[in-house]
């Protein structure tokens, strides 16, 4: 992909970034922040391609460092993120009585009260 | 030698960054806010099998190992840790983010010929370097492996200065001449700065710096999808640069201070170092039994938790304490301040967690017209968030942030560990009104001693 292309793509990105975090409450600063975190452990994808990639041996063993960094920060973060907000799963019930919680999924199998 | 067409792997991408928005978009409202990350998560998923079958890929068995790895690890961490320690573990795995990063950028520099792609590898390197330092320290200061006050020694600015105008010279060296010893010597560079733009941060401001490090790892993401020429990682790292940095700036304007006032106020000797002076004019303190009386004979009550709260981790105590009252027939509720706990929105989490139901969770717009009808205003280790003086006193540190205004309350308790002040370092006239009682000890402990006086109010 050419220069101009990845430019044009960033500095939309960029808007992108701004728009969708602005009107957000501070209720959720927090976990915003945690996923945001998770987000950027997607550079696991730039880890792997280094490391698929390695011929040398030390080149592979830093690669393979790096790739268990990225995975700490993506899985890491998106479980951490997803405990924080179970937490706002129980008040949910309460708030529309009358509805079914949307997100009282079968997969969330801890912390059901 | 791929084995599905790059098309595919780019529609695929494309998939995965949408993923991303949506994952964002839906951490903006509490009803969303699950599925919302639960989309991000298959987003990532997805992109992570994709890039499996897009390149040519060698030791895929080591990969996959390393991923199982750095997955047990993570995984059962993130799913034991304390509620009240989860802004250490948020600020640990974004520096593993950032270290990677910087790993990455510095693997694939002899790969590089272009002088703008090098330019993205030191950039990546350096920022990367910084993120996984200063994440490092952060989460020691939040940890408390190290003092959580600023730690200002008088060659800081100096230092600092030193080692950014190097890494600028080594920067420009590597672009110059893609050399990796070179580099190598960036990347610490990187690492002492990162060192050193934390240090001198303390106490409140260190979430804040979370954040600002949050969106650092981001550019750093973004800066190596373009050295990988990854349209995937230049899309999420820009979201995640993007959108942390006005977090950033939104968790900074709640708590009335500025970025640039964090980061730099340190080095001019005025960050939150907080005074500790304590003054000698006259409160009226009381005894839990006081407190209990005050408390079990109101209509309605208004808890404003605080900092100290949560650090004393007294947030179960606090709801029990809700429960034993509404027990009375008392009516209660919890106001919220934006920054009230360690991280901005991090109360609702604490308070959510000890069953707190929501109804009972007022957000500060919504409850200060209500403290007017309040009996008690019960302060639990805040203050700089209840001080009128972010109203009155044009010259103070606060003024200008919004404020819970528990002063409107017929009577205010605070429980308080001692009289120094705030992260701010102001005192705050409302303690010594004629309405205001204060209960002396740590949050956790006062709540313990109120709440078994209520309880024996209940049984007389």
């Amino acid at each position: 992909m050419d220069g101009i292309a990845l430019l044009t793509i960033t500095v939309l990105a960029v808007f992108v970034g701004f728009e969708v975090v602005s009107k957000v409450s501070s209720t959720l600063h927090t976990p915003l922040m945690s996923g945001a975190n998770a987000i950027h452990g997607i550079i696991l994808v730039g880890a792997i391609i280094v490391a698929g990639q390695a011929s040398d041996p030390w080149v592979l063993a830093v690669a393979l460092l790096a790739v268990v960094l990225a995975t700490a920060n993506l899985v890491g973060g998106f479980v951490v993120t997803d405990r924080m907000l179970e937490m706002f799963r129980g008040r949910k019930r309460q708030v529309t009585p009358g509805r079914k919680p949307e997100l009282e999924e079968p997969e969330a199998k801890e912390g059901v009260r | 030698m791929s084995l599905i067409d790059p098309v595919w792997t780019s529609l695929l991408y494309l998939a995965a960054a949408v993923c991303f928005i949506l994952a964002l978009k839906g951490l903006n409202s509490p009803r969303t806010a699950r599925r919302g990350n639960l989309v991000g998560a298959f987003g990532a998923a997805l992109a992570v099998a994709t890039v499996f079958f897009s390149v040519r890929m060698d030791n895929v068995p080591w990969i996959l190992g390393a991923m199982v790895v750095g997955s047990g690890v993570a995984a059962p961490v993130a799913r034991q840790v304390k509620m009240t320690q989860m802004p250490q573990l948020v600020a640990l795995f974004n520096g593993v983010g950032g270290g990677a990063a910087a790993l990455v950028a510095l693997l694939e520099l002899p790969h590089t010929e272009d002088h703008w792609v090098r330019v993205a590898v030191v950039f990546t390197l350096l920022v990367g370097a910084v993120s996984f330092a200063g994440s490092a320290i952060t989460f020691s200061k939040l940890q408390e492996l190290v003092t959580t006050r600023p730690v200002v020694f008088p060659g800081v600015p100096a230092l600092m200065g030193a080692v950014l105008l190097a890494a600028v010279g080594a920067a420009v060296a590597v672009v110059l001449s893609g050399s990796p010893a070179l580099a190598l010597l960036l990347l610490l560079l990187g690492l002492a700065a990162g060192v050193l733009l934390v240090l001198p941060v303390g106490g409140a401001d260190v979430p804040i710096v979370i954040s600002l490090l949050n969106a650092f790892t981001g550019l750093a993401v973004a800066a190596s999808g373009l050295v990988l020429g990854n349209v995937l990682l230049v899309v999420a790292g820009t979201l995640v640069g993007a959108s942390g940095t006005i977090l950033t700036r939104a968790m900074a304007a709640a708590m009335g201070r500025s970025v640039a006032g964090i980061l730099f106020g340190a080095f001019k000797g005025g960050s939150t170092a907080g005074s500790t002076a304590v003054s000698d004019r006259p409160v009226r303190s009381s005894s839990p039994e006081d407190v209990a009386v005050l408390l079990g004979y109101a209509q309605r009550v208004i808890i404003v938790p605080g900092y100290g709260l949560a650090v004393a981790q007294g947030q179960h105590t606090a709801a029990e304490l809700a429960l034993a009252l509404e027990s009375r027939g008392i009516d209660v509720d919890f106001a919220i301040h934006p920054v009230a706990g360690r991280m901005p929105g991090h109360m609702n989490v604490l308070l959510a967690e000890a069953n707190v139901p929501y109804e009972s969770l007022k957000e500060m717009g919504e409850i200060n017209s209500e403290f007017r009808t309040a009996d008690v205003a019960l302060v639990v280790g805040a203050n700089d968030v209840v001080n009128p003086a972010a109203k009155t006193t044009a010259g103070s540190p606060i003024y200008g942030m919004p404020i819970l205004e528990v002063a409107e309350a017929r009577q205010v308790v605070f429980l308080k560990r001692s009289m120094r002040p705030g992260f701010a370092g102001i005192e705050n006239e409302l303690m010594y009104e004629p309405q205001t009682t204060l209960l002396f000890g740590d949050a956790k402990e006062s709540l313990t001693k109120v709440l078994s006086a209520v309880k024996a109010l209940n049984l007389s």
